[in-house]
């Protein structure tokens, strides 16, 4: 066969670095619809579509997008929602380089279909133009199941189980609903609206959401199953417990958790205080420690905030980052100052309880570890000292024990993660199944959303038969 | 949405709010906190469950306005509306017969104290409560306390009414007498409970104290509240609130209080700005 010449991918517009980095609004603008059909238009509808594998929840790629080669725009929107119910949100912040993307025929010899751009096109279109349809409703199967944490997973999980027409409660500990959709990512990658939106749509589906109710302190789960009538219940709360360094000085003044900081930001909206009653730092000089997602969102929040400068600390070098490509070249973009190869020893007094600086010691990598990563080893007598006001270490999170801590019959692992069977979600627990960051760890709303679809199979299956066997579960 | 049943001024500056809470009455346990969030726009905070009835359906908050959150909470009336209360929070204080015990209230902890008292007393404890205000029109709940206790010391600053000092004298004088006491239970401001825990220290009675640092989600996900408790870093939201006086590093707890000082006070100018010019306007508009 004759080689085609693949044209270039659809650049979407963005705002402009310099300007974008003193405002909390979206980066990239969207695609126009000649933008999406033109985009839409380089995909070949294979026969047997890869990039569909690479997609956790199983959207019907090729399908939409030739809807949108026709100009189908709000059929294309509906035909993702039948697999996913949260398609701006994934069409945003999904790493598509690695999932659904990565497996497109034209990656091989040029750029992969825009995917997430397109999905994030016709999910913005549809909202727009006012044509979200709320499938018709299920026969009513009279069971209930109770879904702990609002997140990405808890969302998925209720959505899917509404259209099979059981009764779906999602149980929330904070006043809004969304986890990490809305406290965790900043406004200038997901805006809130659009968090908003698809939890409306969610509710529309039928699901009752249940603000403001910490599970493990208002109910136990063996009240939600024995006393209020729930036949399931899925666990999905986040790994949202922050990890401090353990260096010296790290309760000074100044010093947030990324949780903190990003929580008061984007789900408190700190950052239009004094509109709003929740204050935040504005450092100058901001240090955020970490190599991540949660870290390059925190040095960008900090950038917007008014920071003149603000050094992103990371004990390996570049290559080693687990955060996203796009998010590095964007803070790159934004002029957030990256020191490689460093990391802190402690925390600087100005004597008044508040921090003026940081002792950072060089590091050079050292053999492959566990993590087939580098391992970073300090160099004798290389320390040196950053003058900051501001620090924010984002090192990750760990398992949240105020639930797990109320459930004695429930198996955990070492590090305090729920044990799950993979693929189902099930627990040590009859009737109790869990997903996403308190059985993996720190993960990727996708995933999140992956374990939420998952669950929420094995749970109708479980409501068929009430078959429970835990010989599958990991070991810990 | 929860509805405010009854809103009134106990004293000066401090607020009494019973609000419509059924689930959380229910649950609620002595020692317990919730978080509140009074509009769209507020913040969260931390606030002591002062009483809770189950079959009322309700629970009392005792509110110190000391700023823009608790200003606008002592602004509410019968009927309005607070946006979210979620709780009941932190690990219950544990109480027990432990023979002669000590209840020690100040400003809002006045309110926060009577349950404390009012079990330790149907454990078959021997209760003695000392309240202290810096004037006697600042105190409240004294007959309420008086039915829950042995005996009711009441410290004012300027001596207006009982003992003129402040709680942590007639606590120290008692225990320089020889007076047995087995255990103290202070709740109030941080200043007094340091000192509590200060005049207690040399005679070797344990004193729980109910710590008050900043907060804001109470779930134990982002750790502002950290405290150090005998060398560790704590969450007060989760680990406790309550702690032992003498293992709590009181200079590190005072310090983390003031972090936003400078925003606290500008929040409150500028509510009371707003305030002034409604009120203003309202009263203008009645006038023609």
């Amino acid at each position: 066969m004759e080689e085609k010449k693949t044209k270039a991918r659809v650049r979407m517009r963005e705002q402009d670095p310099l300007e974008r980095a003193r405002n909390f609004m979206e980066v990239p603008c969207g695609y126009t619809p000649d933008e999406a059909i033109e985009e839409a238009n380089r995909c070949l509808t294979c026969l047997k579509p890869a990039c569909r594998n690479g997609c956790p929840v199983e959207v019907d790629i090729p399908s939409f997008i030739k809807l949108i080669k026709d100009g189908k725009f709000i059929e294309a929107a509906w035909k993702v929602k039948e697999k996913n119910a949260l398609p701006a949100v994934c069409g945003r912040v999904c790493p598509q380089e690695i999932q659904c993307e990565s497996l497109c025929i034209l990656g091989k010899k040029g750029e992969p279909v825009a995917v997430g751009n397109l999905e994030r096109f016709a999910a913005d279109y549809e909202a727009e133009k006012g044509g979200i349809k709320v499938p018709e409703k299920p026969k009513a199967t009279g069971r209930k199941i109770a879904i702990i944490g609002s997140g990405p997973g808890g969302l998925t999980c209720a959505s899917d189980l509404i259209k099979s027409g059981h009764r779906v409660t999602l149980f929330e500990a904070l006043h809004k609903p969304g986890g990490v959709l809305v406290y965790g990512i900043p406004e200038f990658r997901l805006p809130k609206v659009i968090v908003e939106r698809e939890v409306e749509y969610i509710k529309k589906l039928g699901v009752e959401l249940r603000l403001n109710t910490v599970i493990g302190k208002l109910y136990t789960v063996d009240e939600l199953l024995n006393e209020q009538g729930y036949d399931a219940c899925f666990i999905v709360t986040g790994a949202g417990l922050p990890i401090f360094m353990g260096i010296p000085g790290e309760n000074l003044n100044g010093i947030y958790s990324a949780n903190e900081f990003l929580t008061r930001a984007n789900l408190m909206k700190a950052y239009l205080f004094p509109e709003y009653d929740t204050p935040i730092k504005r450092g100058k000089k901001v240090a955020v420690f970490g190599g991540g997602n949660v870290a390059m969102d925190s040095a960008r929040v900090a950038l917007r905030l008014g920071a003149e400068n603000v050094y992103l600390i990371y004990r390996r070098s570049e290559a080693e980052m687990p955060a996203r490509k796009a998010e590095v070249h964007h803070a790159h973009e934004e002029g957030i100052e990256f020191v490689f190869l460093t990391n802190p020893t402690r925390f600087i007094d100005d004597d008044k309880g508040n921090v003026c600086g940081i002792e950072c010691i060089k590091m050079e990598l050292g053999e492959p570890d566990a993590s087939g990563r580098r391992k970073p080893i300090p160099i004798k007598g290389s320390e040196f000292q950053i003058e900051i006001d501001v620090a924010i270490p984002a090192l990750g999170t760990r398992a949240n024990p105020l639930l797990t801590k109320t459930m004695t019959d429930l198996e955990l692992n070492k590090r305090g993660y729920i044990a799950a069977e993979e693929g189902t979600g099930m627990t040590s627990k009859p009737g109790v199944f869990a997903g996403g960051d308190i059985v993996t760890g720190s993960a990727t709303v996708i995933l999140a959303m992956g374990a939420g679809r998952k669950a929420a199979n094995a749970i109708n299956e479980y409501l068929k038969w009430k078959y429970w066997d835990v010989s599958n579960l990991p070991k810990s | 949405m929860y509805k405010v049943l009854v809103s009134e001024q106990l004293v000066p500056n401090i607020h009494l709010l019973n609000i419509e809470a059924a689930e959380i009455a229910k649950k609620a346990l002595i020692g317990q906190f919730v978080v509140v969030m009074v509009d769209e726009v507020g913040e969260r905070i931390p606030l002591s469950l002062a009483d809770w009835d189950v079959e009322e359906g309700t629970v009392t908050l005792v509110v110190m306005q000391v700023g823009t959150s608790t200003r606008k909470l002592a602004a509410l009336k019968s009927g309005d509306y607070i946006l979210s209360i979620a709780g009941p929070s932190g690990l219950p204080s544990h109480l027990e017969k432990f023979g002669t015990v000590a209840c020690i209230g100040g400003c809002y902890g006045i309110g926060a104290i009577i349950p404390i008292a009012r079990s330790l007393k149907s454990l078959g404890n021997e209760v003695i409560s000392i309240i202290e205000a810096r004037s006697k029109n600042l105190l409240y709940w004294q007959d309420k306390l008086q039915q829950v206790s042995d005996e009711l010391i009441l410290a004012t600053g300027d001596g207006s009414s009982g003992y003129k000092g402040w709680a942590y004298d007639p606590l120290k004088e008692m225990l320089e007498r020889g007076k047995k006491i087995d255990i103290v239970f202070a709740h109030g401001c941080t200043f007094m409970m340091r000192l509590i825990s200060e005049a207690t220290r040399s005679f070797g009675v344990k004193t729980l104290v109910v710590l008050n640092p900043i907060m804001v989600d109470g779930t134990g996900m982002c750790g502002v509240c950290r405290v150090s408790v005998g060398g560790e870093t704590k969450f007060a939201c989760v680990d406790g609130p309550e702690f032992d006086g003498h293992k709590v590093d009181w200079d590190l707890l005072m310090a983390r209080r003031t972090i936003y000082l400078e925003e606290e006070i500008r929040s409150l100018q500028r509510y009371e700005c707003q305030q002034w010019y409604f009120e203003t306007a309202k009263a203008m508009k009645a006038k023609v």
